[in-house]
């Protein structure tokens, strides 16, 4: 059996024979993305499991081990974790566990260090914890190496377009439950081709994301318009339906579509605010580089995106990073990049910008750079774009579904008075016209 | 067309509305449904079918409990403040803005340009069952509430962002005798200011303004306060006829566009759906049979004081008083512990009244066999208690709770007693009190909040608790603050929980607020092997059972669970050993007199407000002062590191050295501006600069600044930064530096040295949210200072660019500023070093008050410096000594610069023997969540006590009291020990 071996620090580390020995258990949050990030990890000889544990059991976990102040993401998460090795059925000494670490001054950083306290009180500090970072911790038997890099990029890319179409084609199927059939398709397909070695060049993305858009226009829909409502906010509760009460589901319910901006943003915006952070405050010029070649590549991969959905003549396409960039200006600085920084305001400013003028901003309660970048910015949007129609919705291990749903009925109340109004205003227009 | 029916059910009332084809209200019901959501809805229906039965009605509900009532009976919905709207456009067309307050929320619609609508977050207690709660702890109904706050001389400054903040500030006014009619209006002027600072977020309420709603339908003080408050003239302040029942003609007008039915149809509807109940969150069973329940009552009555004749005894006796916060406790006893005279009872807002009807009967049963030797009081009046009847002793609430445990169970070592307003848990080590923990005041799920929710149920305490004992499903209500439980409760409500599983529900929720939240336990083992448990909430047995079975273990619940205070206190009262007692004697209390006065204390920027008693024969107390000015007689001033750097900073302003040819330069006095002025100030001088500091923070800047806050649980020095920047532009200065800053100074104690997101990127967000700075310089560029170099270049492009600044001055200035920082560093830890020499001279301890440089700031620590110089403390700050000890692996993320700091200083403070430690927590405070759990393990693994104090825009000083005097009570018996061994 693996012998447990610690830094000089006493950081427990993932050793090669745990690599072999172990199951290593990611959390879910993204549930097309990070299953094929599970299958990338897995053909890189990582014995991977996603936890789908789900209910107040994780709550509950949760509660008893992270001091109840810290945001509710992090204490889902470690719930979530511990959840999963008490009760599903691993063998704790064999089990070691994936978070990921961003690093920046929001307390999320904090989370890998948090969990450790967790399982320390939970009395399995034997458990190894695997930071997913850009060279935040070491591992020897783990490494983020560049292929692989690259690999999670493709897979991330495919995650947000099947998500982006889904999403555009799920309010109007005729036939219930035919979207997620194509989705669970596309996924298998892909995690197929990734097999055997494909799909993991740009051409290859490219012909792919050309599929995939013909695919999802193939399934039967009613036409039509209904309620667009955006989707931003912390990135864990923004996407996890574990942290913010299932809220697409609710939306669809509601008789809304939910447009939700990707995750590609999130991972330039936090290798742009290294770039940023040397013209700033100076530092090294060759890591800059460095960065920017990174971001260039994701860059030109978003573009390929952009350019299927708009090929596809059916679905709307998502701005890009430089739009974003763009449409912030004005409103916060470039510095500012803690948690999700100017790109939560960017992607409100995006929907508004593309004819989705409600928004539910989803944050954790308490959450501090949600201060600034989500409520602290709807004012200024309100005075500029009087038809902005935004809730900001507070999550916690507490907070009801009842009080969430209510405020976000009133966000759709009002949304359907201003198409309302607005079709009003059309019609006299047309008549001189 | 049809008649039209709008129902609304909100979280405590059913409104009922019927509308004719000309709008006209044929009909109109509001009535409080006590939980039975559905029975109401049809109840008020069922008595109106005889008139409307047989026609046409189209039918719409609205309301927060509303949602589940139309989704499990299939009626249309829609949102209330939606409906309201509607009702507005069309009976008051000219309103700019509505003002609702329901049982649990707020709204705010503002009409005209882009329409706004706007709800209380999950976080805002200030409504119509706030209003309910604050009744109840006055022991008033809510109308008789409404009557006294017309009645008022003064209003208190009460918290305004959650009710249970308020319940803290308003008890102590209570206990140390103000007035109830002030109180009353502060209760209603702390809902106003909630609501304005909750919901306008940056739009002005002006224009005609229309009130609805329950409360403000209702209560004249209110009214009267809002009015005032918004300076509005009776025609801009419209209270409507049937205000209290707007969403409900709302949701009746909304309803034309829904289709009709037959009536009975829509009864029948609604009927049906009185059934249907939806799963349900549940814990565990409370006793699954009477056997058990009885097995568990034996248990824990034989945990009982030795037995006494109090009609025949004959010998000396010891008076314990507890004057709680919401409950007045009396033992009289015998040296033997044996109880002679209890008495519990609410203390009804005057609890001096009672002490003294109580006194007159114990005089009576002691008659000539009975001596007092002794007495002792304790708790939140122990003050005033201790000066109107002349008490031999007061002691502090944990030493008295102490002395009570350690009678039924010397091994005890683990105390928790949860009281009506708060919970106090500590553990015992080596005979002393070791560590404290106290519920903050946004967790205090105690007594007094289930007695509320029982009468809002229409139940009383008693036979509430006992419905829950053999429920088989209690609900799950979550482990938070009193606001989120109510829509806790609400949810279960509409899943259709009965009054029995919302019963037990509540006990296990207060149960694992008190071990999760409050004590951060994760398993019984952590707690100790002798656990105690006291207070009036744990005579609630589903309180108790829950708390065993939340543990896994057996607990000892002495049958004066609720007298322990008052029992402890008499305990101490024999100790003293005296001869003769000097209270009041029977002949004294007959000529007693007291007479309370608020005044407010103009000494310092403080302003507390005062309670001066007066008592017969001239004795005179005065509460609610945080310092000894108002005293009188001499002024004794300890060293204090927190004023003396205070003072130095705000001397900052100025020409300095330069000669201000520049102009003005305005700085907001706030956030980390408390530790880079002294290098901004040195550099804008040097560029010849006049910079002008921000006035020193007050509640009335903070005011000033409250409605262009755009998050309402974001952290109290955050919250300043809006009236500062406001009281610049109103001195007319134009440029205002306050610079964003993701960087502070790297102190190489720490793996990174951020700012925490809010001091980072605050400027920004004042940028967005304050319409007076358009047309002004304000200056939120992002600046980094730990990298002096890169600071210079980029200084110096930026200043030529926007000032036209020569670049060799800038990088100059940068230089000068450098310099002046490092300056300003020595100075402190040189002053500091004095201190420590002068503590250790006169053999005084040393407190290290640990935070974040902006908490020296008098608005935001309320004064905590001065109560702890007033204990004979020396004070210094963590800055002043975290250098001295190098950096360190720690077991969290250790990349702040202020949090690094405090990591250190706790470090030192383990090596020094004369030094404590407390920790200033902001509320809101998300990374002091991560600070606060690693600062407790240092100390503790150091041998040291962990304190922390929660300061918000009120600040309850009764707790900090508490924390310092057992502080000081446990380095006594430290020092005690040490003197035997």
């Amino acid at each position: 059996m693996a012998e447990l071996v610690y830094d000089n620090t006493g950081r427990l580390l993932f050793t090669k024979e745990m690599k072999e020995e172990y199951t290593i258990l990611m959390p879910q949050m993204l549930p097309i993305h990070f299953g094929m990030f599970k299958k990338m990890l897995q053909l890189e000889g990582y014995h991977v499991e996603q936890l789908n544990n789900q209910g107040r059991a994780v709550v509950d976990e949760g509660l008893k081990y992270v001091h109840n102040d810290t945001c509710y993401p992090a204490l889902l998460v470690i719930g979530q974790f511990i959840d999963a090795i008490k009760n599903g059925g691993y063998d704790p000494h064999k089990v070691a566990l994936f978070i990921t670490q961003t690093g920046g001054g929001c307390r999320a950083s904090n989370y890998i260090h948090l969990l450790r306290k967790a399982l320390k009180k939970a009395g399995m500090e034997y458990i190894p914890v695997i930071s997913v970072s850009f060279g935040l911790e070491k591992n020897p038997g783990f490494s983020l190496t560049i292929p692989l890099i690259r690999k999670l990029i493709y897979a991330m890319m495919y995650g947000d377009l099947i998500m982006n179409v889904a999403n555009q084609v799920r309010p109007y199927e005729l036939n219930a439950g035919d979207t997620d059939k194509m989705v669970d398709f596309w996924c298998n397909k892909l995690i197929d081709r990734f097999t055997a070695g494909k799909g993991m060049s740009r051409k290859q993305m490219r012909a792919a994301f050309a599929e995939i858009c013909n695919d999802f226009k193939t399934i039967p829909y009613a036409p039509g318009e209904k309620i667009r409502v955006g989707v931003v906010g912390e990135i864990y509760v923004k996407f996890s339906a574990l942290g913010n009460n299932n809220l697409e589901h609710f939306l669809l319910s509601e008789g809304a579509e939910p447009v939700v901006p990707g995750l590609t943003d999130f991972m330039i915006f936090k290798i742009y605010n290294r770039v940023v952070d040397v013209d700033i405050y100076g530092g090294s010029l060759l890591k800059k580089k460095v960065c920017q070649f990174f971001m260039g590549y994701i860059e030109k991969c978003q573009h390929d995106m952009i350019d299927a959905l708009k090929a596809s003549g059916r679905f709307r396409a998502p701005g890009d990073f430089a739009d974003l960039q763009r449409l912030v200006k004005g409103y916060l600085g470039d510095g500012c990049k803690m948690g999700e920084g100017w790109l939560l305001t960017a992607e409100m400013l995006e929907l508004i910008h593309s004819g989705t003028n409600n928004i539910v901003c989803a944050q954790p309660f308490g959450c501090l750079p949600n201060h600034i970048v989500g409520k602290g910015m709807i004012r200024a949007l309100k005075d500029n774009y009087p038809n902005s129609n935004i809730v900001a919705i507070d999550y916690d291990p507490s907070a009801t579904e009842i009080n969430q749903e209510n405020r976000i009925k009133l966000m759709l109340a009002n949304a359907k008075g201003l198409a309302a109004k607005a079709k009003k205003e059309e019609q006299p227009e047309a008549a001189h016209a | 067309m049809s008649l039209r029916i709008g129902i609304d059910i909100g979280s405590t009332t059913v409104k009922v509305v019927v509308l004719d084809e000309q709008n006209k209200l044929l009909f109109r019901s509001y009535e409080r449904h006590f939980s039975k959501v559905r029975e109401k809805a049809c109840e008020i229906l069922s008595s109106i079918a005889p008139r409307f039965s047989g026609q046409d009605i189209r039918l719409v509900i609205t309301g927060s409990a509303g949602l589940g009532v139309a989704k499990a009976s299939g009626i249309d919905f829609v949102q209330e403040v939606y409906a309201t709207a509607a009702a507005v456009n069309e009976y008051i067309p000219d309103t700019d803005a509505v003002i609702e307050l329901g049982g649990e929320d707020a709204k705010i619609i503002f009409f005209g340009g882009a329409l706004e609508e706007r709800m209380n977050g999950s976080c805002a207690g200030g409504t119509g069952a706030f209003i309910d709660q604050m009744a109840t702890l006055m022991n008033v109904t809510a109308d008789e509430l409404d009557t006294l706050s017309l009645k008022h001389e003064k209003i208190y400054p009460i918290a305004s962002r959650c009710g249970v903040f308020a319940k803290s500030d308003i008890q102590p006014i209570l206990n140390q005798g103000g007035r109830k009619e002030d109180v009353a209006a502060s209760i209603f002027q702390a809902v106003v200011d909630q609501t304005i600072a909750g919901l306008t977020q940056g739009r002005e309420l002006k224009g005609k303004i229309v009130f609805l709603g329950g409360p403000l339908h209702f209560l004249k003080g209110l009214r009267e306060r809002f009015v005032e408050t918004l300076k509005l003239d009776e025609e801009h302040a419209i209270f409507p006829e049937d205000g209290d029942c707007f969403a409900a003609i709302g949701a009746a007008l909304c309803a034309s566009d829904y289709d009709s039915m037959p009536f009975d149809k829509a009864l029948k509807l609604l009927e049906e759906s009185r059934e249907a109940t939806t799963t349900l969150n549940t814990a565990p069973q409370l006793f699954k049979s009477q056997e058990e329940y009885d097995a568990f009552c034996q248990r824990h009555n034989s945990s009982h004081p030795p037995v006494v004749d109090a009609a025949t005894y004959e010998g000396d006796a010891y008076l314990g008083i507890d004057a709680g916060s919401t409950t007045t406790k009396l033992a009289l006893i015998a040296p033997d512990g044996g109880l002679l005279y209890t008495y519990y009872h609410s203390n009804q807002g005057n609890p001096v009244a009672i002490v003294r009807e109580q006194l007159d009967k114990i005089y009576a049963l002691c008659g000539d066999r009975i001596h007092i030797k002794g007495s002792a009081v304790t708790g939140y009046g122990e003050d005033l208690i201790k000066n109107a009847f002349r008490c031999d002793l007061g002691l502090v609430e944990t030493v008295a709770h102490l002395n009570a445990a350690k009678h039924f169970n010397p091994d005890v070592d683990f105390i928790i007693d949860i009281g009506g307003q708060d919970m106090k848990c500590f553990k015992i080590r080596n005979g002393a009190v070791d560590s404290i923990m106290l519920n903050e005041a946004c967790s205090s799920g105690c007594g007094s909040f289930i007695e509320t929710f029982a009468k809002a149920l229409g139940y009383n305490i008693a036979d509430f608790a006992k419905l829950g004992l053999f429920t088989e499903k209690p609900v799950n209500l979550g482990s938070r603050c009193t606001v989120f439980m109510n829509s806790s409760v609400k949810q279960a409500q509409k899943d259709g929980a009965s009054v029995a599983d919302i019963s037990a529900g509540l006990a296990i929720s207060i149960v694992k607020n008190a071990i999760y939240k409050v004590l951060r336990m994760s398993s019984a083992d952590e707690l100790g092997q002798h656990i105690v448990v006291q207070g009036g909430t744990f005579l609630n047995d589903a309180v108790l059972r829950a708390f065993e079975q939340e543990l896994g273990r057996n607990v000892t619940r002495p049958t004066i669970a609720g007298l322990m205070g008052a029992f402890g206190a008499a305990l101490a009262a024999k100790d003293l050993a005296l001869e003769k007692s000097q209270l009041l004697t029977p002949e004294e209390l007959k000529s007693f007199q007291h007479t309370a006065k608020p005044i407010t204390c103009n000494g310092c920027t403080n302003h507390c407000s005062l309670t001066i008693n007066q008592f017969d024969g001239g004795r005179r107390f005065i509460s609610g002062n945080r310092c000894s000015k108002p005293l009188g007689g001499k002024q004794e001033h300890m060293p204090d590191l927190m004023k003396y750097k205070y003072e130095k900073l705000r001397a900052m302003h100025g020409v300095g050295q330069g000669n201000g040819s520049r102009g003005k330069m305005g700085i907001p006095f706030a956030l980390n501006m408390y530790e880079n002025l002294p290098f901004w100030f040195a550099f804008f001088t040097k560029l010849n600069f006049d910079v002008v500091l921000s006035p020193e923070s007050s509640r009335q800047l903070y005011i000033k600044g409250q409605r262009t806050i755009p998050s309402d649980t974001v952290c109290y020095p955050a919250k300043l930064v809006h009236g500062h920047v406001l009281s610049l532009l109103e001195e007319g200065v134009d440029t205002i530096f306050y610079p964003c800053m993701s960087y502070n100074f790297d102190e190489h104690i720490s793996d990174n040295n951020y700012n925490c997101p809010v001091v980072a990127y605050y400027p920004d967000l004042i940028a967005a949210n304050i319409p007076a700075l358009e047309g002004k310089h304000f200056i939120h560029e992002y600046f980094g200072l730990h990298r002096p170099r890169d600071f210079e270049k980029r200084a110096a492009v930026y200043f030529q660019k926007e000032f036209g600044i020569p670049k060799k001055e800038t990088v100059a200035a940068a230089r000068a500023a450098y310099q002046a920082y490092a300056d300003y560093e020595a100075d402190v830890r040189k002053t500091a070093q004095e201190y420590i020499d002068f503590a250790r001279q006169n053999d005084c301890p040393i407190m290290v008050v640990a935070g974040r440089p902006y908490h020296m700031d008098p608005e935001i620590n309320h004064g905590i410096n001065d109560l702890v110089t007033g204990f004979h403390f020396v004070l210094i700050t963590e800055d002043s000594v975290a250098w001295k000890m190098d950096k360190q692996p720690r077991t969290v993320l250790n990349q702040w610069t202020f949090h690094a700091r405090m990591y250190n200083a706790a470090r030192y403070v383990c090596t020094q023997e004369d030094m404590e430690l407390i920790q200033l927590v902001s509320f809101g405070c998300g990374v002091d969540a991560i600070t606060g759990d690693e600062m407790r393990s240092i100390l503790e693994e150091g041998g040291k006590l962990y304190t922390q104090l929660k300061i918000d825009d009120i600040s309850n000083l009764g707790a900090v009291k508490i924390r310092i005097r057992s502080l000081i009570a446990a380095i006594e018996e430290r020092k005690k020990r040490a003197a035997h061994e």
